[in-house]
């Protein structure tokens, strides 16, 4: 960001950008992954507004649970987090997060799952074990979830069922693939996680 | 203020390194953590930027005249989401912005809002 060497901050929405309506109320939907799974891309391709990023700083107290062996004497790690929006309706905004799956980012976004509808899992076949551990934190924290397998042209590709063997994933969540770069697909999987909500609501009330 | 010696009388080095201005004298000192913003708690403004204001309030004043998340605010003003957060409780104290708490999501979300989300993407 260009803060030239005005006194005054002028930062903001573009112009071009769609202007939120009054009275609208947000909620959030998490896409976790390892890096260069698409997170970014995937937020790119639905959002109504190009991906912006949100920034935290961790200090002393998160260091521990980090070895960052690149970066002795440090004592601050900057995470970011990219994000884009959907305006569903006049009264309801949805955000939707890329979030990167190692436990230190967790840590220090403490409440990233709280109040979101669910989440997300991305995943390259090229590195699945990445997610085992996401699938179990998510799990643990009783976030509902979907598998999205990431089409990379040059990665191997597997049928589902096998995926979902090896991702040991129980039957009831849903696994599909997608192209990140891809609108539709995007829409489609996010879809895929709102039609489960919706079959874990039902069961709930049964 | 000025000195002769430039280097603080303790020995330890001057501001010369990252942010230009350390991230405590943006928030004012304040350290009571703003718990109560989520990322997505919406932010209107409810009165005027004005002269004698902080450069960093001003600019949540102008750009939230029409609403905009906790995130888009960090993210346009390139501040962490813990120093936003700072400066928007003051805002919210002295009521010049109002903060729109996110959707309540309970453990299984309500069936209304996830139809609402449904439809919203299948337009999309």
């Amino acid at each position: 960001m260009d803060f030239g060497d005005s006194d005054t901050l002028r930062a903001g929405p573009r112009d071009t950008d769609l202007l939120l309506p009054h009275g609208a109320r947000g909620v959030k939907v998490v896409i976790v992954g390892g890096f260069g799974v698409g997170k970014t891309t995937m937020v790119g391709a639905v959002s109504e507004i190009p991906p912006l990023t949100t920034e935290e700083r961790m200090t002393q107290a998160g260091v521990g649970i980090d070895h960052n062996p690149g970066a002795s004497g440090k004592s601050t790690t900057t995470v970011a987090m990219d994000f884009g929006r959907i305006s569903i309706n006049q009264e309801l905004i949805l955000y939707l997060f890329g979030t990167p799956g190692q436990e230190r980012f967790w840590f220090l976004w403490n409440g990233i799952f709280e109040g979101a509808l669910g989440a997300v899992v991305l995943v390259d076949t090229r590195r699945i074990e990445v997610c085992f551990e996401v699938i179990t934190r998510l799990e643990d924290r009783r976030v509902p979830f979907v598998v999205a397998v990431n089409t990379f042209p040059e990665a191997p590709q597997y049928p589902l069922d096998e995926l979902r063997t090896a991702l040991a994933l129980s039957d009831s969540v849903p696994l599909v693939t997608c192209d990140a770069r891809d609108r539709a697909s995007c829409r489609d999987a996010l879809l895929s996680l709102m039609v489960y909500l919706c079959t874990l609501a039902v069961q709930e009330t049964v | 203020m000025t000195s002769d010696n430039p280097h603080p009388p303790d020995g330890s080095r001057p501001w010369d390194e990252g942010t230009p201005v350390p991230l405590y004298v943006i928030t004012g000192g304040e350290d009571s953590s703003a718990k109560t913003f989520d990322l997505v708690t919406l932010i209107a403004t409810r009165s005027q930027p004005e002269p004698s204001m902080q450069p960093e309030q001003a600019a949540i004043l102008s750009m939230c005249e029409y609403p905009l998340s906790v995130a888009e605010v960090s993210a346009y003003l390139s501040l962490p989401f813990s120093v936003v957060t700072v400066l928007l409780s003051q805002l919210v104290d002295d009521e010049r912005v109002e903060a729109i708490a996110p959707v309540p999501v309970a453990a299984f979300p309500d069936r209304g809002l996830l139809e609402a989300v449904i439809h919203g993407l299948r337009r999309l």
